[in-house]
């Protein structure tokens, strides 16, 4: 479904705050894993803002939708969408990786409230999501488990594993998102193991598979909600995606998987933060 | 223990795998939370019986234990009880990076019925015996681990390990075990070791098929030798029952670890560490598999080989009697 422009611009203003957070959440914390949270801002704000069923007053409500961080280490990403989402304060954003903190590079299910899995380990996730998402079936419930990877992490056997039995249990309640932002830390993931063809071999594990442009609301929306009411057969959104998306020194730099910012470099990312935005908005 | 009860007739026609199955089909009966999970193991580990009655609630994962078993995190974080079983070693090291971080990390109510340990599949190898998983799975927080003694203790531990909250490693063997218990009726408490000879000569502490062999050791000790032997079953590695320990320091000064597991980082070492701390001399021997992978052979033969049986305990027992080790000054006072 195409977005009207009022909820477009809401969610573009939404995903343009989030990133600016999460650059000052990166100062915070010292260091981050930057790149990988900006190529994943756009899927999480249109989770977060126009999907997600849950109550950040009630964290552990049983009906709430779920929501597996595969890519389990962009918490300096994930921890200020649910600050601004009410599950905590953003003051506590400045305590991210200080002594004792309740928020480290991977955040923990125990210690920050609306994060569903502890997930870091790559190769996870999918499966967790996969058990919730079976879980739901068997105890009759009607939430839908959402879990996004990282494409890098397609490395991982379990990830197969995960989509194997995913299309032998026939789940359906479950949407799959993968992050093809092309970068590991190593070099671009064609470089350090091939991928590709990306889509074909989902497809050839039992899914429907809808590649869209990850910065794109409308083509997300339209993915999200063709799986949300796929009954047949799981689905897997490939969201092409830029590392770094929005600063333009890091864009689609895969050095830019992890870093910290000086001074000088957080008025450059804020500074092309504010031009993306523009140009973002400049048509809707 | 509450509502279920075996005998001796179940253990003489049933092997420890199939009480274990039998007895989760009767938790299944009662408590539909409980799920299935297996990794086209279901028929050798002997869940396949749950498998069987609650095809519904049963869940193979196929070859793909990584799978399997963070499939069993995502199912107990929304609700419900899931077993898991497949080989030990496949559990303990092949999906221990996701036992860690899926299931113990996030404290997740899972229990892994893990099977074919030791060398009870002797001949299949070391790629199918495992005299690892007792010191990794003790070294993973939030995670109980149990040994049963055989398959009365198989049931007793199995219940209570629904009973009780969070991870929770239970090591059983392939096949059947000699027998320890009668039945299920006795005290069984995870963290409490069984008390299954009095002696002050010296203790014996065993977990698993090696408890066996300390009764039937202590039974000769006593009318061969006139060695007064205590035995203790071991059976929860993990919390370790510091005071049965303590106690038999200072009353035995003396003891002996035995168990079907590599020297290092099993029960022995979970013994001695509680040894150490106690600041008390005693003499001190861990029997078990020697640092090597293990030759083939069944597992009787294979006890015998590595002095984990009767014959190998009775001649560690003896040199340890004659051994001589310095008091220290408040013996008396505490023995």
């Amino acid at each position: 479904m195409t977005l009207n422009s009022q909820e477009l611009i809401k969610l573009e203003k939404k995903a343009h705050e989030l990133r600016n957070l999460c650059v000052d959440t990166v100062v915070w914390a010292g260091s981050g894993h930057i790149g990988g949270s900006l190529s994943s801002m756009d899927i999480l704000t249109i989770l977060y803002y126009k999907y997600l069923n849950i109550d950040p007053k009630n964290p552990k409500w049983d009906d709430r939708d779920r929501f597996i961080l595969s890519k389990g280490h962009i918490g300096v990403g994930l921890a200020p969408v649910l600050a601004d989402k009410g599950y905590f304060d953003k003051e506590l954003l400045k305590d991210f990786n200080h002594t004792g903190s309740n928020f480290g590079v991977h955040l923990d299910c125990h210690k920050v409230p609306g994060v569903d899995a502890s997930t870091g380990s790559l190769g996870h996730g999918l499966s967790i999501a996969l058990g919730i998402s079976i879980a739901a079936r068997q105890l009759k419930k009607s939430f839908t488990t959402y879990c996004l990877l990282g494409d890098g992490e397609c490395n991982e056997g379990s990830v197969w594993e995960a989509a194997m039995a995913i299309a032998h249990y026939n789940i359906t309640n479950l949407v799959t998102i993968v992050d093809r932002n092309q970068c590991m830390i190593d070099g671009r993931t064609e470089d350090v193991m091939a991928l590709e063809p990306f889509a074909d071999k989902w497809k050839a594990f039992g899914f429907i598979v809808k590649e869209v442009n990850g910065h794109d609301f409308n083509e997300l929306s339209e993915a999200i909600e063709f799986a949300i009411d796929e009954e047949d057969k799981p689905v897997v959104i490939i969201a092409n995606t830029i590392k770094g998306c929005g600063i333009n020194f890091m864009e689609d730099d895969y050095k830019w998987h992890y870093g910290g910012l000086d001074s000088e470099k957080v008025r450059l990312s804020k500074e092309s933060l504010q031009k993306y935005f523009e140009k973002r908005v400049k048509g809707v | 223990m509450a509502g279920l009860t075996y005998t001796m007739l179940d253990a003489a026609h049933l092997s420890t795998g199939e009480i274990y199955g039998k007895v989760l089909c009767d938790l299944g009966e009662k408590h539909p939370e409980i799920v299935g999970l297996s990794a086209d193991l279901a028929k050798s580990t002997k869940i396949g019986l749950f498998a069987k009655k609650f095809p519904e609630r049963f869940f193979n994962a196929g070859i793909a234990e990584q799978n399997m078993v963070s499939m069993a995190a995502g199912m107990a974080s929304a609700g419900l009880v899931p077993f898991v079983s497949t080989f030990a070693i496949f559990i303990a090291m092949r999906a221990l990076d996701q036992v860690h971080t899926d299931i113990c990390y996030q404290n997740l109510n899972v229990k892994i019925i893990a099977t074919h340990a030791g060398l009870s599949f002797g001949q299949g190898g070391s790629t199918h015996q495992c005299t690892e998983d007792l010191s990794i799975m003790r070294s993973m927080a939030n995670c109980k681990v149990i040994v049963p003694a055989d398959g009365m203790e198989t049931a007793n531990a199995v219940q209570a390990a629904y009973e009780t909250p969070g991870p929770i490693y239970i090591r059983i063997n392939r096949g059947f075990d000699q027998q320890v218990y009668k039945d299920t009726d006795y005290d069984f408490q995870i963290g409490k070791a069984v008390e299954l000879a009095d002696g002050t000569d010296l203790t014996i502490i065993a977990c698993g098929s090696c408890v066996h062999q300390a009764v039937e050791a202590s039974k000769i000790l006593d009318s061969v030798d006139g060695i007064k032997a205590r035995v203790l079953d071991m059976h929860t590695i993990k919390p370790i029952d510091e005071e049965a320990i303590l106690k038999a320091v200072h009353e035995t000064r003396r003891i002996i670890t035995v168990e079907d597991h590599n020297v290092i980082g099993g029960l022995g070492s979970a013994v001695a560490e509680v040894v150490a701390k106690s600041g008390k001399a005693c003499a001190f021997e861990i029997l078990g598999i020697p640092d090597t992978f293990s030759i083939i052979g069944l597992h009787e033969d294979l006890m015998s080989h590595y002095k984990i049986d009767t014959n190998g305990i009775l001649e560690k027992v003896r040199e340890l009697m004659g051994r001589d080790f310095e008091d220290d000054e408040d013996w008396e006072d505490e023995v």
